[in-house]
């Protein structure tokens, strides 16, 4: 494999402390390296910013709603398609690319690895069919666990070996990554119409809280010791006064505490914490909690959450949180679709328009913002768009420009119609915080990389890591003239490495890469009443036989990378 | 004899799916779908046995197929002949900018042809096209 | 000794059914019995092992002959057509694997054709409706597990997916529904007193072409207003009591099929009926789904969803995707004569376009990939046998629920018959070379 060095580039760098100082970047054989021979490619990377390749944690990408969003908004793809060019394929959509654009786009921004958030298990095959077909980022999926039929039962008596065992078998059948919950219980009651909307409302014939629901499930993940802690979408998301329901779901991780071999500390991630962030008792009184919200993350070390940032988008929603997409037509009146996927979860799709004309829209994106800004630890802190819900990941380049600059964000204040209702509603006004490089670089590099436990392998540019590496057209020596600036380089980057490959220069597509997918296989002793429970349940409550339901082979998953785990000691 | 007018639809039968999977330049393609199904009423009406080939005639073309008597009925006014070519050769290919043929609703009269062949699918479809 | 391969899936219909059990011979050459299918599917196993099947590509002659060729230039014949035309057009995809198809995709991007597959005449309108105003649906076996209300709306499975009703609509006792058939209301709509209306126990016997007058009046009976005495050939009375059945309950289902999109309306008449699906959750929880034919029709739209972005009349001659029904759909390309090469697989157009269409194929340079003898290679210049997909190659296919499911190799194809795939690799890698791409 070829050599390059990258030359005096302005690093960041926070696996190794490295604050913007001038350092040379060596690759070999896919790794970084301390040095290469005098034959290496050199990359002149003076007056530029050189970072590791960034980590999305959270995004809906590939999967059965992501593509239903594609088929029912041909409007998506107006003015938004790329031709064929070289080696790259044509692409479509705006907030829902084809996967193909989803790829290119990410690895032009500088993205090298993203997880897929929410993969139903029956449909684990359309997932990896998607992520085959997305170029160049590494990529993994996050089965959802938290309405599963088996996690139910078992939790509702206590039984975290069987749990555990259960969730290591499907991880392995689905190829899956973490352990996904999104409105835990919420979405099986939707199968009935109606939906759990606190933490201790009951499932109904389950006879479990959400709150057992969520316990279970940190202490079924620490049990195994995964390289990723419970991952979590709570209950009542999006409706105004829900901090509190969020507030008792944070709560429940208290005494919890990380067991695992990726130098992970978190025992809970919270995600989109901006939807979860909300006051108020209707849309006119609407307020943010975000310091409430913030400040509870601020002291409990063992929680790690992403932002969800707004960002004043026309975009298409979409959830494994059934019932709240029914609300969501209901509040909006656009075209409404849901997926109920037996003995396992549910999905939505709404298409949305965060219009800077609506008060309680430009009080969600001061919101993200806030959270973003209040947030003291960056390394647990990560942005994130929840693409495509709050907006598209295309706009990462903006959100980082509202963090990145006070100016801009007054800015944008100043444009909103109800900019005294954002004010009033929000501290966004009072939050004179303007993130660093190095911060940034923790928000979206290392910190992800460490609560996803690859710590080790990505999000940061010691030698002996994978050579995943961004170099920005942004000089961090000299003051920024515009804030626009600031968006545009991060939109289009100079140089982009993938596991030592170049598969950007100059913002355009040079290589394919090698992108391969994450899964994590994590072993178990046997458990000869799991075995017959899944074996039950394939007779008589599935639709498809258990000896189909793996997704298996080459066409699926053609070039695996797993974590291991072994759980049998325990 | 007479000549009536009814209204045609198109589609599957099990019968038919049978026997484009056993083959359709087989005659038990024609036996499933060259045939019209009608109403015990409409048979009366038309004059004609049960089985006997009548031609159908649309504003789209006309093909020669077997009059049975429907087993899903009654449905007076209501003609059936299973999807395949002898149902397109007569069937509305207006899409009105849908992309979808209307293949249920096509107005049509039958008339009795009962020394008219019923030709098997492909070669139907061959003759019609103008190839060998 | 034979052997008995178990968790077969069934390469017929959109119910993809996955427990068929086959006995092939010792040496796998042979596929000797087949359990669990229907009848069709049945018959499409067996009929993969006739003597008379034909093995290799063959042209057609004028004087209706046919010259048998080799497949190196079967796909050479294939590549010059694609490459050289203004507008190709590549139709079908609905009886293939989705590894087949994504080569495919490939191509067509390459030739910058036209590309569409059967929903072109089965549910392009309920794909249009679904762009208009949703899908609230499910999986198969959540209406297993929980349906008390089941409707069939212009659709007949009795006869067009035989096994649905006892896999997973209205004979399966499940997990809420312990008395199977006893826990379930059955409803259906047909203007013919078909098998399953038979089964029903209420049948609307609908005006043929009114469904969406009759939607339209069960929306109203929901809300309890005014209705004339008759609408659609029901009378009010018979629709208020239809209307009150669907809202009390628990967990309903609409399956719709080919009565309502090819009739008159058509798109329109999904709409109206999934309108009445969103209405009935203001109530209690309704699912609505479509019938879907051809056993990977449903995989065609999904890899064209996350390819293109379209699920189907794909218009790629401009260099990007386009869709517009009516204008890049396939019959109405053909009707009017824009295309300039046809290559179809995985369908029979000649047996199921109008014929006005068919004529316009039958008279440009064209090839059609099918294991069996159809109206199309009747008509095409070079037909192309292959093995039969889901019997002698596995692979990706999705259930009309959109579903995932992996096909089974259960024998081997004749000595020296290419898949699908193997097929469209070939002609993909010519078409590059003539195209001068990398």
């Amino acid at each position: 494999m070829s050599e390059y060095i990258i030359k005096n580039g302005n690093v960041f760098d926070p696996v190794q402390g490295i604050r913007g100082d001038k350092a040379d970047v060596a690759i070999k054989d896919g790794k970084i390296v301390d040095k290469v021979g005098s034959g290496a490619k050199v990359i002149d990377a003076k007056g530029k910013t050189v970072m590791a390749g960034a980590v999305e944690i959270h995004a809906h990408i590939a999967g059965p709603k992501i593509n239903m969003g594609r088929i029912y908004r041909p409007e998506d793809k107006l003015f938004t398609c790329t031709p064929t060019k070289g080696i790259e394929r044509m692409g479509g959509g705006a907030s829902i690319p084809t996967t193909f654009k989803t790829g290119y786009e990410y690895a032009k921004m500088g993205y090298t690895t993203a997880m897929e958030a929410a993969m139903p298990p029956l449909f684990s095959r359309h997932v990896h069919e998607e992520i085959r077909d997305t170029p160049i980022i590494d990529e993994g999926a996050y089965p959802v666990f938290g309405n599963n039929w088996f996690v139910l039962e078992y939790l509702k008596n206590q039984e975290i070996e069987n749990t555990a065992a259960y969730c290591a078998w499907l991880l392995r059948v689905t190829k899956g990554y973490a352990i996904k919950l999104v409105n835990p219980g919420g979405t099986e009651a939707w199968a009935w119409g109606l939906n759990c909307l606190s933490v201790n409302d009951p499932v109904p014939y389950f006879d479990i809280t959400p709150a057992e629901i969520i316990k279970g499930l940190i202490e079924a993940n620490e049990y195994l010791g995964l390289p990723h802690s419970m991952h979590i979408h709570p209950n009542n998301l999006g409706n105004p006064g829900c901090y509190e329901t969020t507030l008792d779901t944070l709560r429940l991780a208290e005494g919890y505490k990380a067991k695992n071999k990726f130098g992970r500390e978190q025992v809970m991630h919270l995600t989109h914490s901006q939807f979860h962030s909300y006051g108020g008792t209707n849309w006119g009184d609407f307020e943010s909690k975000a310091k409430e919200i913030t400040d509870y993350v601020n002291k409990n070390k063992n929680i790690t959450i992403d932002t969800g940032n707004v960002t004043l988008d026309e975009t298409t929603t979409m959830t494994a949180d059934g019932p709240f997409e029914h609300h969501l037509t209901g509040l909006n009146h656009l075209k409404w679709a849901n997926i109920d996927v037996e003995v396992e979860t549910g999905s939505g799709v709404v298409p949305y328009i965060y219009s800077p004309s609506i008060s309680v829209c430009a009080i969600q994106w001061a919101i993200g913002l806030e959270i973003a800004l209040m947030m003291k630890d960056p390394m647990r802190c990560y942005i994130t768009t929840d693409h495509p819900n709050a907006g598209p990941f295309t706009r990462y380049p903006r959100v980082i420009k509202w963090l990145m600059s006070a100016k801009a964000r007054e800015a944008q204040i100043n444009a909103f119609k109800h900019k005294d209702k954002v004010l009033s509603q929000t501290s966004i006004g009072t939050l004179d915080r303007e993130i660093s490089l190095y911060e940034l670089a923790q928000m979206t590099r290392a910190g992800p990389a460490k609560s996803l436990g690859l710590s080790g392998m990505c999000g940061g540019l010691k030698p002996g890591m994978d050579a995943d590496i961004a170099v920005y057209n942004f000089n961090p020596d000299k003051p920024v003239a515009n804030p626009e600036d600031i968006e545009k380089a991060f939109t289009r980057c100079a140089h982009v490495f993938k596991c030592g490959v170049e598969v950007i220069t100059n913002g355009e597509l040079i290589s394919n890469g090698n992108k391969r997918t994450l899964w994590v296989n994590a072993k178990v002793k046997d458990n000869p009443q799991v075995m017959r429970d899944i074996n039950e349940k394939f007779l008589k409550y599935y639709s498809m036989t258990q000896a189909n339901y793996e997704a298996l082979g080459h066409h699926f998953v053609p070039n695996p990378y797993a974590l291991e785990v072994d759980a049998t000691q325990v | 004899m007479a000549t009536i007018q009814v209204n045609l639809i198109s589609g599957r039968s099990i019968q038919q799916g049978v026997a484009i999977e056993g083959g359709k330049e087989k005659p038990a393609y024609r036996t499933a779908a060259g045939i019209i199904e009608l109403d015990p009423s409409d048979l009366k009406k038309l004059g004609a046995w049960k089985n006997t080939n009548v031609r159908v005639t649309s504003d789209y073309g006309n093909v020669v197929v077997k009059a049975v008597e429907t087993t899903q009925g009654p449905h007076p006014g209501l003609a059936f002949i299973p999807m395949g070519p002898w149902a397109n050769s007569i069937i509305d290919p207006n899409t009105y900018s849908t992309g979808m043929p209307t293949f249920k609703g096509v107005p049509v009269k039958i008339d009795v042809a009962i020394n008219e062949p019923i030709l098997l699918g492909i070669e139907l479809v061959q003759k019609l096209c103008g190839v060998k | 000794m034979t052997k008995t391969i178990t968790d077969v899936i069934c390469p017929f219909c959109g119910t993809l059914c996955d427990d068929v059990e086959v006995v092939v011979s010792d040496d796998g050459k042979q596929l000797l019995e087949v359990y669990n299918a229907c009848v069709i599917g049945t018959e499409k196993f067996l009929h993969s092992q006739s003597k008379d099947r034909v093995t290799r590509p063959r042209m057609h002659q004028p004087d209706g002959t046919w010259k048998e060729i080799s497949y190196d230039e079967a796909a050479e014949y294939s590549a010059q057509m694609l490459a050289k035309a203004k507008k190709p057009l590549m139709f079908g995809w609905s009886s293939t694997n989705c590894e087949a198809q994504s080569v495919g995709n490939e191509i067509a991007e390459i030739t910058r054709a036209c590309c569409d597959n059967t929903a072109a005449t089965c549910h392009g309108t309920s794909l249009i409706a679904i762009q208009d105003i949703g899908l609230p649906s499910c999986t198969l076996g959540e209406i297993k597990n929980r349906a008390d209300r089941v409707i069939f709306w212009g659709c007949n499975p009795a006869h067009a997916h035989p096994r649905h009703m006892s896999r997973y609509s209205i004979f399966p006792r499940g997990f809420f529904t312990s008395k199977g058939q006893m826990s379930r209301k059955m409803i259906v709509v047909d203007p013919r007193v078909t098998d399953t209306a038979k089964m029903a126990d209420v049948h609307l016997q609908v005006e043929q072409g009114m469904d969406y007058e009759l939607l339209d009046a069960l929306r109203v009976a929901f809300k309890g207003e005014w209705l004339p005495d008759v609408v659609a050939g029901i009378p009010k009375e018979k629709i208020r009591e239809v209307a009150d059945m669907m809202k009390s309950g628990r967990f309903g289902i609409i399956f719709f099929g080919m009565g309502v999109t090819q009739s008159l309306g058509k798109n329109h008449n999904i709409d109206a009926a999934i309108a009445v699906t969103k209405d009935l959750n203001e109530y209690t929880k309704f699912s609505i789904m479509p019938m879907r034919g051809h056993y990977n029709v449903t995989g065609s739209g999904e890899v064209f969803g996350w390819q293109f972005g379209f699920p189907y009349a794909v218009d790629l001659t401009r260099g990007f995707a386009r869709y517009n029904p009516g204008d890049t759909s396939t019959i109405d390309l053909l009707v009017r004569g824009e295309v300039d090469a046809m290559f179809t697989i995985g369908s029979d157009p000649g047996a199921h376009f109008p014929i006005s269409a068919v004529k316009q194929f039958a008279h440009i340079p064209s090839v059609c990939v099918d294991p069996h003898l159809t109206p199309t290679t009747g008509v095409s210049k070079l037909h192309v046998p292959v093995a039969f997909n889901g019997v002698e190659v596995g692979g990706n296919c999705y259930r009309m629920d959109n579903v995932p499911i992996d096909c089974r190799k259960v024998v081997e194809p004749p000595e020296g018959m290419l898949t699908d795939e193997q097929f469209l690799i070939k002609v993909r890698d010519r078409v590059r070379q003539l195209k001068g791409v990398a």
